[in-house]
C-alpha cells in the first residue's frame, strides 16, 4: 500500500512536469496580454498530431521533430493573435478574448476532426514503453525526458524573460500596459511574440501529451479544462505558480486514482473550487481579492 | 471649532515606495480645506486610505471620535463621508439620472425628486436623459459632484474638481461649494489649481512625499518658503489629468 | 419640449402595436405552421429564447459571463427524470414537476454563486466551466442518474402534432415568462444596481450598493428559468444523457445568441436566438456528423466579434440614429445655467 502511494506520488509529479510544459504558455499569455487563451488545450493537441504526422510520415524521432513543430506553433500562435485578438479592445475585452479562443478552438477541433477523423492516435517510440527500475519504483523513460524537457523549457521561459531585451519589454508590458508604451515598447509587437511562444511551449507539451495518452480532436476539451484549473490555482500569471499547482494537482489526482478512478477527475475540480473559496488569488497570484 | 476628520500618523507604502508617512491633516467642521502638493505628494493616496479604499499600514483616521481606519469603502459612506474621483468614476452605460438613483437611498419617487434637485443644482439636469458616457468631461465633473450629494454627506473629499475644465466652470464649481457649505457641509478639496484652492479655501495644507510640510490659511501658504521648496519652482497653474482609460 | 414628448408617445406606441402584433402571430403559429416538423424548429427556437433571456438577465447585465448555465438546464432536466422514476409519476402529471425543475436550479445556484461571485471576472468563468465539468462527470457517473445511459421520460399519449402543439404553447409561456422576468429586473432599480456593477463595480459597492447580494439574486433567477426550461427540454425530447444535458457548446451558443442581438438589451439576444438556433438544428439535422456545425459555430461568432462586436440591435439602433439626426444639429440642452455648459 505504502509503495502504491510512493508510486503514485513520483507518478504524480513526473506527469505533473508535463502539465506545467502546457500550463506555462497558458499563465504566461494571461500575464502579458491579460486574456484566458481557451483554445490552448486544442494547441496542444494540435501539436500531438504535429508530432504525429512528423514521426508517421518521414519517421522523425519524436524529440526531433520539435525542432520542427515549436517553431510552427510559434507562427500559429501569432497569426492567431494577429488576426483575431489583437483587435479586441473595451471594457468587454476579457470575456470576448475567451469566447474568441473558444471559438477558434472550436475551428481548430473541426478541422482536426476533418483531416484525422475521430479514432484515437498515439506517439509512438522506443522509449514510450519502456521504464528504468530505480529504487523499488518504475520510471517510465518518456516521462524523465518530458520531465527534464519541461525543467529545460522553463528554464529557457525564465532565461527569456529575465535575461533577454525583449523579456524585459514583456515584464513591463505586464506590469503596466501604458506605460510601457510611453517608453516606446511596441505593445502589439510584444503581445503577439508572447502569445507564439506561449503556444509554441504547447508544441512541446502535445508531443509528451501525444506520447503519454491516446488522443483525439475532443481530448482539448478535458485538457483545458485541467489547465485552466492548473493556471488559476497557480495564480493567473505567475509561472513558478503553473509549476506548483501542477505537480500538485496531477500528484493529487495520481492520488486519488489508487481508490478510485472515476472521481479522481471530479477532485481536480473540486480542488480548484476548495482553494478558490480559500483564496480568491489562488497560489501565488498577485490580483486584487475583491471582485472586479 | 471642532475638527470633524482627522488623520493621524498614516503610513502607506506600495512595494518601497512611500506613498504616506507619518501623515497628520486635520479638517474643522464647517470649513473648506485644502490640500495641495506636487505631484507623487500623496494627496490621492490620503483620500483613498480616508475612505476605504486602499488600507493604511500605520496611523488612524477619526470622523467626529469616531475610529474609521480601514473600514470598507460602502461603511465609510454610509458614516456620511462621499469622495469624488480625479479621473472621473461615472456609470457609462446609465443615463445620468439613473447614475444618480444608484447612490440614493430612498423610495422611488422621493429618490427621482431629490436626483433631479441635485442635478438642477449642479447644472446638468438637462441632460439627465442621456447616456452618462457621452457626456464631456466637465460634465461628468459636475455628475460626479451631484451625486457624491445625493446621500447628503456631512463630510465632502473633493479630488481634483476643478481640474481640467474650463474658467466659466471653474466659478460656477466654487460658487456651488461655497453654497454648500453655507449650509454646513465640511470640505476636503484637493486641487492643482492655486487661484481655486487660495480663493476657496479657510485652510490650507502642503503635502510633499507623504507628509504635511506646511498648514495654515491660504495667504501664509502661499508665501512660506517650506512649501515653495515643495514644488521646486514649478509654475503652479491649473493641470490637465493624465491620459489613461 | 412638446415634440420630444410627442415622439415619444407616438414611439410607445408603436412598440405596443408592434407587440400586439407579434403575440397574435405567437399564438397564431401552430395553426397556420401545422407540421411537426416545423413546428419543432420552433420550440426549440423558443427553448433556446427563455434560457438566453435569463442568462442575459445575469450575465448580461452584469458583465459576469457565466458559461455555466448548462448546470442548472441538465440539473433541471435530470431532476424530472429521476422524480417521475422515483415517485412513479406517469402520463401528465410529470408537467407538475416543473416547479420542482425550478427549484432545483435555484437551489444549485445558491452555493454556486455565493463560490462564484466572490472572484474576478476571468477566474468566474473559469469557475463556471469547473462546475459545469463537475456536473457533467457526476451524471456519468452516479447511478441513480444513470450513468452514460441517461435517464428517459414518462410517455405522453400525444399523436405527434398534437405533442408539438402542446410544447409549443408551453415554450412560448416559458419564454414569456423570461422576458417579462428581464423586463421587470431592468426596468427595476435592482437591474439598475445590476448595470452599475458591470459598469464599475467597486465605484458601486462604494456608494452602498450591495453588489454581493445583488449578483446573487440575479444569478439564482436565472438558474430558476434555466432549470424549468431544461425540465421542458426533457419531457419534450423524452430522454437526457450527460452529454446532452450538460453540453459545453450548448452553453457557448447562449453567449453568441447573446453577443450577437446584443449583450444587455433584452430584445438583442431573442433576436440572437431566433436567429441562430434554427441555424444550428438546422445543420445538426442535415450534417449529422457534428464538426461541420462546431467550425461553422466558431466561424461565426468570429466574424459577428470583428465586424458586429456590440451586437446587433445596440448597432442598428446606433445606426437609426445616425439616420435620423443627420444633418440636424445635436439636441439642444434644456439649461438653467447656460454658462456651466462645457464642451470638451
Amino acid at each position: 500500500m505504502a509503495r502504491q502511494i510512493y508510486q503514485a506520488i513520483v507518478d504524480g509529479i513526473l506527469v505533473g512536469g508535463v502539465y506545467a510544459l502546457m500550463a506555462v504558455g497558458l499563465t504566461l499569455i494571461f500575464g502579458v496580454l491579460d486574456i484566458i487563451n481557451i483554445a490552448q488545450g486544442v494547441l496542444v493537441i494540435l501539436g500531438a498530431y504535429l508530432s504525429y504526422t512528423l514521426s508517421v510520415r518521414i519517421h522523425l524521432d519524436l524529440f526531433l521533430g520539435l525542432l520542427i513543430t515549436v517553431p510552427a506553433m510559434f507562427v500559429i500562435g501569432v497569426v492567431i493573435q494577429w488576426a483575431f485578438i489583437r483587435r479586441l479592445r473595451g471594457r468587454e475585452r476579457t470575456s470576448m478574448t475567451l469566447l474568441v479562443t473558444y471559438a477558434v478552438a472550436l475551428i481548430i477541433e473541426g478541422i482536426l476532426y476533418e483531416i484525422y477523423g475521430p479514432n484515437p492516435k498515439q506517439l509512438n517510440a522506443s522509449y514510450v514503453q519502456s521504464s528504468v527500475h530505480v529504487f523499488g519504483f518504475y520510471l517510465s523513460y518518456i516521462y524523465l525526458y518530458g520531465f527534464a524537457l519541461a525543467l529545460v523549457l522553463v528554464a529557457a521561459i525564465y532565461a527569456l524573460l529575465y535575461r533577454t531585451g525583449f523579456g524585459r519589454s514583456v515584464r513591463a508590458t505586464m506590469q503596466h500596459e501604458t506605460a510601457a508604451r510611453l517608453i516606446g515598447i511596441d505593445v502589439n509587437r510584444v503581445a503577439a511574440l508572447t502569445f507564439g511562444v506561449g503556444v509554441a511551449v504547447t508544441a512541446a507539451g502535445g508531443m509528451m501529451f501525444g506520447a503519454t495518452n491516446s488522443f483525439n480532436p475532443n481530448s482539448g476539451y478535458d485538457l483545458i479544462s485541467r489547465l485552466l484549473a492548473i493556471v488559476i490555482l497557480g495564480g493567473l500569471g505567475s509561472i513558478g505558480g503553473a509549476l506548483v499547482a501542477s505537480v500538485f494537482m496531477l500528484t493529487l489526482e495520481s492520488l486519488v486514482t489508487i481508490w478510485s478512478p472515476e472521481w479522481a477527475i471530479v477532485v481536480f475540480y473540486a480542488a480548484l473550487v476548495v482553494v478558490l473559496v480559500i483564496r480568491p488569488t489562488g497560489f501565488f497570484g498577485r490580483q486584487p481579492v475583491r471582485a472586479q | 471649532m471642532t475638527v470633524l476628520l482627522r488623520t493621524e500618523g498614516v503610513r502607506k507604502a506600495y512595494g518601497g515606495v512611500h506613498a504616506l508617512d507619518t501623515c497628520t491633516v486635520e479638517v474643522e467642521e464647517g470649513s473648506v480645506a485644502g490640500l495641495i502638493g506636487p505631484n507623487g505628494s500623496g494627496k490621492t493616496t490620503l483620500f483613498n486610505v480616508i475612505t476605504g479604499y486602499a488600507k493604511a499600514d500605520a496611523g488612524h483616521v477619526y470622523l467626529a471620535d469616531r475610529k474609521i481606519t480601514n473600514l470598507s469603502p460602502d461603511k465609510v459612506f454610509a458614516l456620511g463621508i462621499g469622495r469624488t474621483f480625479q479621473l472621473t468614476r461615472i456609470f457609462a452605460s446609465l443615463t445620468v439620472l439613473e447614475n444618480m438613483l444608484v447612490a440614493s437611498p430612498n423610495g422611488r419617487a422621493a429618490a427621482r425628486r431629490r436626483a433631479m434637485e441635485q442635478l438642477d443644482f449642479v447644472g446638468i439636469a438637462g441632460h439627465h436623459a442621456e447616456l452618462a458616457g457621452t457626456l464631456s468631461y466637465g460634465q461628468r465633473k459636475l455628475l460626479e459632484l451631484a451625486y457624491v450629494l445625493v446621500a447628503d454627506p456631512a463630510v465632502v473629499l473633493l479630488d481634483e474638481p476643478a481640474g481640467g475644465v474650463n474658467l466659466s466652470l471653474v466659478n460656477h464649481i466654487a460658487d456651488r461649494i461655497r453654497e454648500l457649505n453655507a449650509a454646513g457641509k465640511t470640505f476636503l478639496i484637493v486641487e492643482h489649481n492655486m487661484e481655486f484652492v487660495m480663493g476657496l479655501c479657510d485652510r490650507v495644507t502642503v503635502l510633499d512625499s507623504g507628509t504635511v510640510v506646511a498648514s495654515g490659511p491660504p495667504g501664509i501658504i502661499r508665501t512660506d518658503r517650506r512649501v515653495l521648496d515643495a514644488y521646486l519652482g514649478e509654475d503652479l497653474g491649473p493641470e490637465k489629468p493624465a491620459e489613461d482609460e | 419640449m412638446s415634440a420630444v414628448t410627442g415622439s415619444m408617445s407616438r414611439q410607445r406606441a408603436a412598440t405596443g402595436l408592434a407587440l400586439i402584433v407579434l403575440a397574435v402571430a405567437a399564438i397564431a403559429f401552430p395553426l397556420v405552421f401545422g407540421s411537426p416538423v416545423v413546428t419543432n424548429y420552433a420550440i426549440y427556437a423558443l427553448i433556446f429564447v427563455a434560457v438566453v433571456t435569463a442568462w442575459n438577465m445575469f450575465s448580461g447585465f452584469s458583465g459576469y459571463i457565466s458559461l455555466g448555465q448548462a448546470v442548472f438546464f441538465g440539473s433541471g432536466a435530470y431532476a424530472v427524470g429521476i422524480a417521475a422514476k422515483a415517485w412513479h409519476i406517469n402520463g401528465v402529471a410529470v408537467f407538475a414537476l416543473l416547479p420542482l425543475a425550478a427549484a432545483v436550479g435555484a437551489v444549485i445556484a445558491v452555493p454556486f454563486g455565493l463560490i462564484a461571485l466572490r472572484v474576478r471576472r476571468h477566474t468566474f468563468i473559469v469557475i463556471t466551466i469547473a462546475v459545469f465539468f463537475i456536473f457533467q462527470l457526476m451524471a456519468f457517473n452516479f447511478s441513480f442518474t444513470g450513468g452514460s445511459v441517461g435517464v428517459s421520460a414518462p410517455f405522453l399519449p400525444w399523436s405527434p402534432t398534437t405533442f408539438n402543439d402542446r410544447f409549443y404553447y408551453i415554450t412560448l409561456a416559458c419564454a414569456v415568462v423570461a422576458i417579462v422576468m428581464a423586463v421587470l429586473v431592468r426596468r427595476s432599480r435592482f437591474g439598475l444596481q445590476l448595470r452599475a456593477i458591470r459598469d464599475d463595480e467597486d465605484r458601486a459597492r462604494g456608494l452602498g450598493v450591495r453588489t454581493m447580494r445583488v449578483k446573487l439574486v440575479a444569478f439564482v433567477l436565472s438558474a430558476t428559468v434555466a432549470g424549468l426550461v431544461g425540465g421542458v427540454w426533457f419531457l419534450y425530447l423524452t430522454q437526457v444523457q450527460p452529454q446532452s444535458g450538460f453540453d459545453p457548446l450548448f452553453d457557448l451558443s447562449l453567449v453568441l445568441m447573446a453577443f450577437l442581438g446584443g449583450l444587455g438589451t433584452i430584445s438583442g439576444p431573442i433576436i440572437g436566438a431566433l436567429i441562430i438556433e434554427p441555424g444550428q438544428l438546422y445543420l445538426t439535422i442535415r450534417y449529422t456528423n457534428g464538426y461541420l456545425s462546431e467550425i461553422l459555430l466558431g466561424a461565426l461568432f468570429l466574424l459577428i466579434v470583428i465586424f458586429v462586436p456590440r451586437g446587433i440591435v445596440p448597432t442598428a439602433g446606433e445606426w437609426l440614429r445616425r439616420l435620423r439626426t443627420r444633418g440636424r444639429p445635436a439636441v439642444a440642452p434644456v439649461q438653467t445655467s447656460p454658462r456651466a455648459e462645457t464642451r470638451a
